[in-house]
């Protein structure tokens, strides 16, 4: 279990992390979501002790990281696959982890095992590909056998494989009943591996809830229509006990898959229609909307710009 | 967090990576080798010299000349033992595993000092005995007053200037520059505020120029440092406990 209680971090005038309030609970995966430099690298180096929060508290099991007892044995974290010396190879660097809080050389060789990584273990750590680097940080994270596990990014740059083994195994890990917090930039990574999500924006929380709710509340499916007798269709679509949106644009949405009905109740009153198609709104469309206002940096792509180039162009 | 878990976890660290062992074996070679080179063009020398430079040759010290280079290895041993941490980015790796940092600094440090300490007595004692044998009759021996105390105290100066270095090193974080600035400063600077007669007084209270007067059995007739060979060596002590504070306090102020 990690509890965060206003936890904030400043940078000068920078604020990066604003007053978060969540908790990270155990057996199953918690998202940690949010677009680039949302503040979640900054979080997570805060609940490791690495970074001091300016304000507000972090508390792994109920104490601060820095009073726990053999820290790798309570938390395993992978924040940043390159953070080895390159010169040493991967045995040496999970031995100097494990002798460092008092863990038995023969878990050096379990986790190497589990992450596939024995027969290069003699091999030193700047020879590796990406992929293996993630997983000698892995191997790192799991030496401990630690009840809370955390991942900042773990699927970057990795292969289909690769990715396809670190979400059965942060599934795997927290079906053992242990903590599991990743972060993604994601929304279609998470929706795959996380029971919980956590949504961040600016540093600010912009969501806490279950993935199966976000789904519920955003992953609507709906009828769009468009035509040109429009009181008509209303009226018959009233009768007929459907409820319809009128959107802005001049067209109806209609929740639920009732293309169907639709298309044969306007055959019946013979009026036209220009469209009848059903659509889905995407979880990547959800999570855009939520965080929309909160991404720091835009590409510019709106109008008003484009025309002021234009104007440039041709003055 | 038991220390000696930490100890053994930083034996681990710097058993494990290549730069230990070459730059620790080229202090070793350089400081030999040059002492051997400079106690030979002494003795040939020694027959041209004036009677007052006659007076103050010590041959003990001229052993160890080598060490004016040999220290410049020492410190980037130092130097990489605490900055790999950063340039790797290793540190947070490592302040994860151990979040006292203070105990993870220290650790680190007495493993990379002892280390340190013992290479540098071998060589101190092995630089004394081959710089002896070319100097030939003009040679001291390890039973002459003062001679015992400069052979074991060279090889406390080759420490303290490591362990200067690692506190050097984790306040300023970057391999680069760190050995910008402690290179030409023990390399130069140190010398030539020495030689200066201005800043003579100012000469004598640096690291290196205190702290090699143990290594003297002969004072220079002209000589008027306001210090023994121990008083040296304690103004060494004073820098180096300096550096070690301050990289202590910057390391737990600092984020990693």
């Amino acid at each position: 279990m990690i509890e965060l209680e206003g936890l904030t971090k400043r940078y000068g005038e920078k604020v990066a992390v604003d007053n978060l309030t969540f908790t990270v609970r155990p057996g199953i995966v918690t998202g940690f979501l949010g677009p680039n430099g949302a503040g979640k690298s900054t979080t997570m180096r805060m609940m490791l002790g690495l970074d001091r929060p300016t304000a507000g508290d972090v508390r792994i099991d109920g104490q601060h990281y820095d009073r726990l007892k053999d820290p790798l044995k309570y938390i395993g974290a992978l924040l940043d696959a390159k953070a080895v010396h390159g010169g040493r190879s991967a045995f040496n660097h999970l031995l100097c982890l494990a002798q460092s809080n008092g863990i038995p050389r023969s878990r050096v060789h379990e986790v190497l095992d589990t992450v596939g990584l024995t027969a290069v273990a003699k091999k030193k750590a700047k020879g590796f590909s990406l992929g293996m680097g993630q997983r000698l940080g892995i191997a790192g994270a799991l030496l401990g056998d630690p009840r809370i596990l955390m991942f900042d990014e773990p699927v970057n740059g990795l292969d289909p494989e690769g990715i396809h083994w670190i979400r059965n195994l942060m599934k795997s890990l927290a079906a053992q009943g242990r903590t599991v917090f990743v972060s993604s930039h994601l929304m279609s990574e998470m929706a795959l591996t996380a029971d919980h999500l956590v949504v961040i924006g600016q540093g600010r929380l912009l969501a806490d809830t279950s993935m199966a709710d976000f789904i519920a509340r955003n992953s609507r499916s709906y009828v769009r229509i468009r035509t040109p007798q429009r009181e008509r269709l209303l009226d018959v679509l009233h009768a007929a006990g459907i409820t319809v949106v009128e959107t802005g644009n001049g067209t109806l949405e209609v929740d639920g898959d009732k293309s169907e009905a639709i298309g044969e109740l306007a055959a019946q009153h013979q009026i036209v229609l220009h469209e009848l198609s059903p659509q889905q709104a995407s979880l990547e469309e959800a999570f855009m909307q939520l965080t929309a206002e909160s991404v720091e940096y835009h590409a510019h792509t709106d109008p008003a710009a484009q025309q002021w180039g234009d104007s440039w162009r041709r003055g | 967090m038991a220390a000696t878990q930490v100890i053994r976890s930083e034996w681990t660290k710097i058993r494990s990576v290549a730069s230990t062992v070459w730059t620790l074996s080229l202090a070793v070679v350089v400081t030999i080798a040059l002492g051997m080179l400079i106690s030979a063009l002494s003795k040939s020398e020694f027959d041209n010299m004036s009677r007052t430079e006659r007076l103050s040759f010590d041959p003990t010290f001229i052993s160890f000349a080598g060490m004016s280079l040999g220290q410049l290895a020492m410190i980037v041993f130092g130097v990489l033992v605490v900055s790999n941490e950063y340039s790797t980015g290793m540190i947070r790796t490592s302040l994860a595993a151990v979040p006292q940092r203070g105990t993870f600094l220290f650790s680190k440090i007495a493993v990379a000092a002892g280390l340190a300490l013992v290479v540098s007595m071998a060589t101190s004692f092995v630089t004394f005995f081959l710089g002896q044998a070319m100097l030939g009759s003009h040679k001291a021996s390890l039973g002459d007053t003062g001679v015992l105390r400069a052979v074991i105290g060279g090889g406390l100066y080759m420490t303290l200037i490591a362990v200067f270095s690692m506190g050097m090193a984790a306040m300023l974080r970057s391999p680069m520059l760190s050995l910008g600035i402690l290179m030409p400063f023990f390399f130069l600077i140190s010398n030539i505020l020495g030689n200066v007669d201005a800043t003579k007084k100012i000469g004598w209270y640096l690291p290196d120029q205190a702290g090699s007067k143990i290594m003297q059995v002969v004072t220079p007739i002209d000589d008027d440092t306001p210090y023994g060979p121990w008083g040296g060596l304690a103004i060494m002590v004073v820098w180096v406990v300096a550096a070690l504070a301050g990289g202590c306090l910057l390391l737990k102020k600092r984020d990693a």
